[in-house]
């Protein structure tokens, strides 16, 4: 699995969309600390801008690399590799390379501008975290579905779906029950809704880090104190981890069973 | 080494395989052939484990090969395409899989042999069809397995290649080793096989050397033996059988 | 007449004053070795219009009375221990001046409003540049009228309303003057019910549990220059009217009730040049009724303006509205309100003919706005895709928003510093 991994991570990081998107990244943080006096409200609109497209182009760029890599699939399954080893070993080859982009395309222009010692250290390392966070999950949720469908366009749509599902119909759905329901208390749903969505979950999280933490403060207190004690940073992570793990068991259960 | 006992294999209504049988001990060019649709890559990757079969089961050295993986540091592949990471070099796909692999290899003398030592360093994103059908072959080769499995080895190759090729497998053959090819060049499978597997519609049709399937169509060349069974197969389907769809079987 | 009147109270001043300072200008002073070892008894002793000057060192003295017109001067800090005791000071005679002391440990109390400097029924008084420190009430006026205070730290470290007390508590007050005082870690940095014609200017009030600057009940009064910063809600004016409010600054008041400025059931107010920065609401409005809000800042708060019912003829302009999260949330419809000719960061119209004015009105209640009125959990989707969706279908297509709350002249360029 290392092996494999190692050289899609390699074969990833030198493609030109790769390079593209570490640049862009780049780009547009140089570009809000620019513009931008205060930092705070940079990150906050990085923020808004990664968690669309850091998702969008991990699932774009999984279902493509795997439907690529379809074409010489077979000289690797003829190794003496575990089907297991090869698939994961490529899954996490694709997300770590992008994992890389996002973190140079982050983090570069930050420590350029010379403000590791800016106290804000800890909202841009959590916006990182995040959007690496996300990568994985949504890399993986991409390939899965890639894996489970033969059909290129069909597993193109589905895995753009899953990502439109998790940005925007998720929420239509979640302000449309909360409205329903709005003569009940609804701080628990409003708490759950946030967490079972990796997307919701980790803008939560990056705004518990700035002051504007304040407003989730009118679902009353339940916000700071499920994220103020170490149980809601368990089950936060458990749940990130969730969405990581169940779609990598569905890899590795798909990639056992499949003819290629 | 290899007993291929019994195994059949459908795609959703598609019947590949219909329970093929089909022992490989003896050194020497089995070539596998077929019209397209017949099984014969289905059938090598069932070899391979890239298929798994419905029924039937594989052994290669006496053990069963499903869901086992080692044994096939014993096969040297070739795949039917030859497509590659496009953002590689060649010789990081050639390190690639000798690392992935683990095991002593010859790389030098294959890249000598089809002279491709000057491209070493190009992305394989860049190359033409027949380069890289030479990266497959070393890749192939390189590891100096007892088996060999090519399937389509000939594709995009230029006669320089191609005789290159015909060299390395007669080469291969005197070191002893059992070698799988499926092809359509009968030329090339006149030149270098010692057993025929015939596959016709998922089954085995003909098995046998070259010579006693001339004797047995009565014709000169390889190419008119084909040419005949599959007429004569074509006026079998044509023929108006009691609601048999499928075609019916011939044995010899 | 009146000028008559004004000319002979004039002449009695000069007497009185020339009275004093060549008959009365008698200094006592209290020391561990001098003749008073006692604040209590030096001020006992003294005359009315001495001078009683207290060196350094530490006393535990508490409920000391003055009840004569007399100037207490503390060196060097000495430091009043009122721990034994009700309150620290207590003057209850006109014309007393205490500054430079430094008074500490005043027991909590719920029966009775105990303080490190009271002041009752008097008139003409100064208290300047004294520490005051966790007193529970700081210094509290009732009663009081012609007063300053001014240059006094006041700090405590409060940490729940029902045992704490307010840093500087006016009841009954007029003509008082509050400059230049730190005030921290109280229940309410300055409290005024019933205050009339005062001025609180340049004071710094923070970290205080529920308000740092608090009006019941009062009218015409200004409040000037000061900073407001991290208080359970800056400044709450409550029930008043005619409130002059310029030049303060606003900030960091987060919380999930916090507020910069809250304005309850007042009248005719004017809120000018007044900067708010990031607090939770940058100003919250309830049943307020004919109030100017022209040339403030509002950077970076959660909403910059909440207006709630009842609010008439509410004029919003030449403000500038920068990076809030909300700029403005009303669950009126009409337009009862002016908002017109304010800079707001998220207009994205155009101004073809470059005169500075926006030739699209904005619409600063946004459907999110709306939203989070209706069912303020979600305001956990902030900042999420789906509501910038959201929000820009309903900016194509205004179904929910309110139509009468626009800026029908939304500034394209941002109002300059207003000094």
């Amino acid at each position: 699995m290392k092996e494999i991994l190692k050289y899609t991570m390699y074969d990833v990081v030198r493609s030109k969309w790769a390079i593209a998107y570490t640049v862009f990244f780049a780009l547009l943080t140089t570009t809000f600390l620019l513009l931008s006096r205060d930092i705070n409200s940079s990150i906050i609109s990085l923020m808004s801008i990664t968690l669309v497209l850091v998702p969008l182009i991990s699932t774009i760029f999984s279902v493509i690399y795997y439907y690529n890599s379809r074409d010489y699939i077979n000289l690797l399954l003829a190794q003496p590799v575990a089907r297991k080893s090869l698939f994961l070993g490529q899954y996490f080859g694709i997300a770590s390379a992008l994992a890389v982009c996002i973190a140079f395309g982050l983090l570069v222009p930050f420590f350029i501008f010379n403000l590791a010692g800016s106290g804000l250290i800890k909202s841009t390392l959590t916006l990182v975290g995040v959007n690496i966070m996300l990568t994985y999950i949504f890399s993986a949720i991409a390939f899965f579905i890639a894996l489970k469908n033969e059909d290129k366009v069909r597993g193109f749509g589905l895995a753009i779906f899953s990502w439109l599902f998790f940005s925007v119909i998720y929420d239509g759905i979640f302000i449309f029950l909360l409205a329903i329901f709005r003569e009940y208390p609804l701080e628990n749903m409003a708490l759950a809704g946030s967490i079972f969505n990796p997307i919701n979950l980790s803008r939560i999280l990056m705004l518990m880090q700035l002051d504007i933490a304040a407003l989730l403060g009118l679902t009353g207190a339940v916000f700071t104190r499920f994220f103020g004690q170490s149980f809601g940073w368990i089950l936060a992570m458990t749940m990130l981890l969730l969405w990581f793990v169940i779609p990598l068991l569905g890899i590795v259960r798909r990639s056992m069973t499949r003819d290629f | 080494m290899i007993r291929i006992e019994n195994v059949s294999k459908s795609f959703g209504k598609n019947q590949v395989l219909n329970g093929i049988s089909l022992d490989m001990n003896e050194p020497g060019v089995t070539a596998i052939l077929g019209p397209n649709g017949s099984g014969k890559t289905t059938l090598i990757k069932c070899l391979m484990g890239m298929v798994l079969p419905d029924g039937g089961e594989i052994r290669f050295k006496g053990d069963h090969i499903r869901g086992k993986h080692l044994y096939r540091r014993d096969i040297g592949y070739l795949p039917q395409i030859a497509r590659f990471p496009d953002n590689l070099k060649v010789k990081e796909l050639i390190t690639w899989i000798a690392n992935v692999r683990q095991q002593p290899d010859q790389r030098d003398k294959f890249v000598e042999a089809f002279g491709v030592s000057g491209i070493l360093d190009q992305t394989l994103g860049t190359l033409s069809g027949g380069t890289r059908q030479k990266i497959n072959l070393i890749l192939a080769m390189m590891h100096d397995s007892p088996v060999l499995v090519f399937d389509e080895p000939t594709v995009g190759l230029d006669p320089v290649a191609m005789v290159m090729l015909k060299n390395l497998i007669a080469e291969e053959k005197r070191n002893g080793k059992i070698i799988l090819i499926s092809t359509h060049i009968m030329d090339f499978v006149e030149q270098v096989a010692d057993r025929i597997v015939y596959l016709l519609d998922g089954d085995i049709y003909y098995d046998g050397t070259i010579p006693d399937l001339k004797e047995k169509y009565g014709k000169s060349s390889l190419e008119k033996v084909i040419v005949s069974i599959l007429s004569q197969s074509v006026e079998e389907v044509s023929e108006p059988t009691n609601g048999m769809a499928t075609h019916p079987k011939v044995f010899i | 007449m009146f000028q008559r009147a004004i000319f002979f109270r004039t002449i009695l001043w000069v007497c009185l004053l020339a009275f004093c300072t060549v008959v009365s200008a008698a200094e006592i002073k209290v020391c561990s070795d001098c003749d008073h070892q006692q604040i209590k008894t030096a001020v006992a002793q003294a005359k009315s219009y001495d001078t009683v000057y207290v060196l350094p060192g530490l006393y535990a003295e508490a409920d000391i009375i003055i009840d004569k017109p007399l100037t207490l001067i503390g060196q060097g800090f000495p430091r009043i221990d009122a721990s034994s005791g009700k309150s620290g000071l207590i003057i209850r005679a006109d014309s007393v001046s205490i500054s430079g002391v430094h008074i500490v440990n005043v027991q909590v109390s719920h029966l009775d409003d105990r303080a490190g400097i009271r002041v009752e029924d008097c008139k003409e008084f100064r208290l300047t540049n004294n520490h005051l420190t966790n007193t529970f009430f700081g210094i509290y006026l009732q009663h009081a009228k012609r007063g300053i205070i001014s240059g006094n730290i006041i700090k405590a470290n409060a940490k729940e309303e029902m045992n704490s007390g307010n840093a500087i508590h006016l009841w009954y007050c007029n003509n008082v003057e509050i400059v230049a005082n730190e005030v921290s870690g109280h229940r309410d940095g300055i409290y005024l019910e019933f205050v009339k014609e005062s001025l609180i200017r340049e004071n710094l009030s923070t970290n205080n549990i529920r308000y740092g600057l608090h009006f019941m009940f009062s009218d015409h009064n200004e409040y000037l220059d000061n900073i407001f910063r991290n208080n359970g809600a800056g400044v709450a004016v409550m029930f008043s009217k005619f409130i002059n409010m310029r030049n303060n600054l606003f900030e960091e008041n987060w919380g999930a009730t916090s507020y910069g400025l809250l304005l309850k059931e007042i009248y005719d107010a004017e809120i000018i040049n007044n900067r708010f920065i990031k607090n939770c609401t940058g100003i919250y409005v309830e049943g307020c009724t004919r109030i100017n809000y022209k040339r403030n800042n509002f950077e970076g708060n959660g909403w910059a303006i909440r207006i709630s019912g009842g609010c008439v003829s509410n004029e919003i302009s030449g403000n500038n509205f920068i990076g809030n999260s909300f700029d403005l949330s009303t669950n009126s419809s009409s337009s009862e309100n002016s908002f017109d000719g304010n800079f707001w960061s998220a207009y994205d119209g155009y101004d073809l003919d470059h005169d500075g004015v926006g030739d699209v009105p904005y619409r600063p209640v946004k459907l999110f706005n709306y939203i989070v009125d209706q069912t303020p959990e979600a305001v956990v989707l902030l900042r999420s895709f789906f509501i910038d969706l959201l929000n820009f279908s309903e900016k194509v297509n205004p179904l929910y928003t309110p139509k009468g709350v626009m800026d029908n002249f939304p500034r394209t360029v941002k109002f300059n510093s207003h000094d």
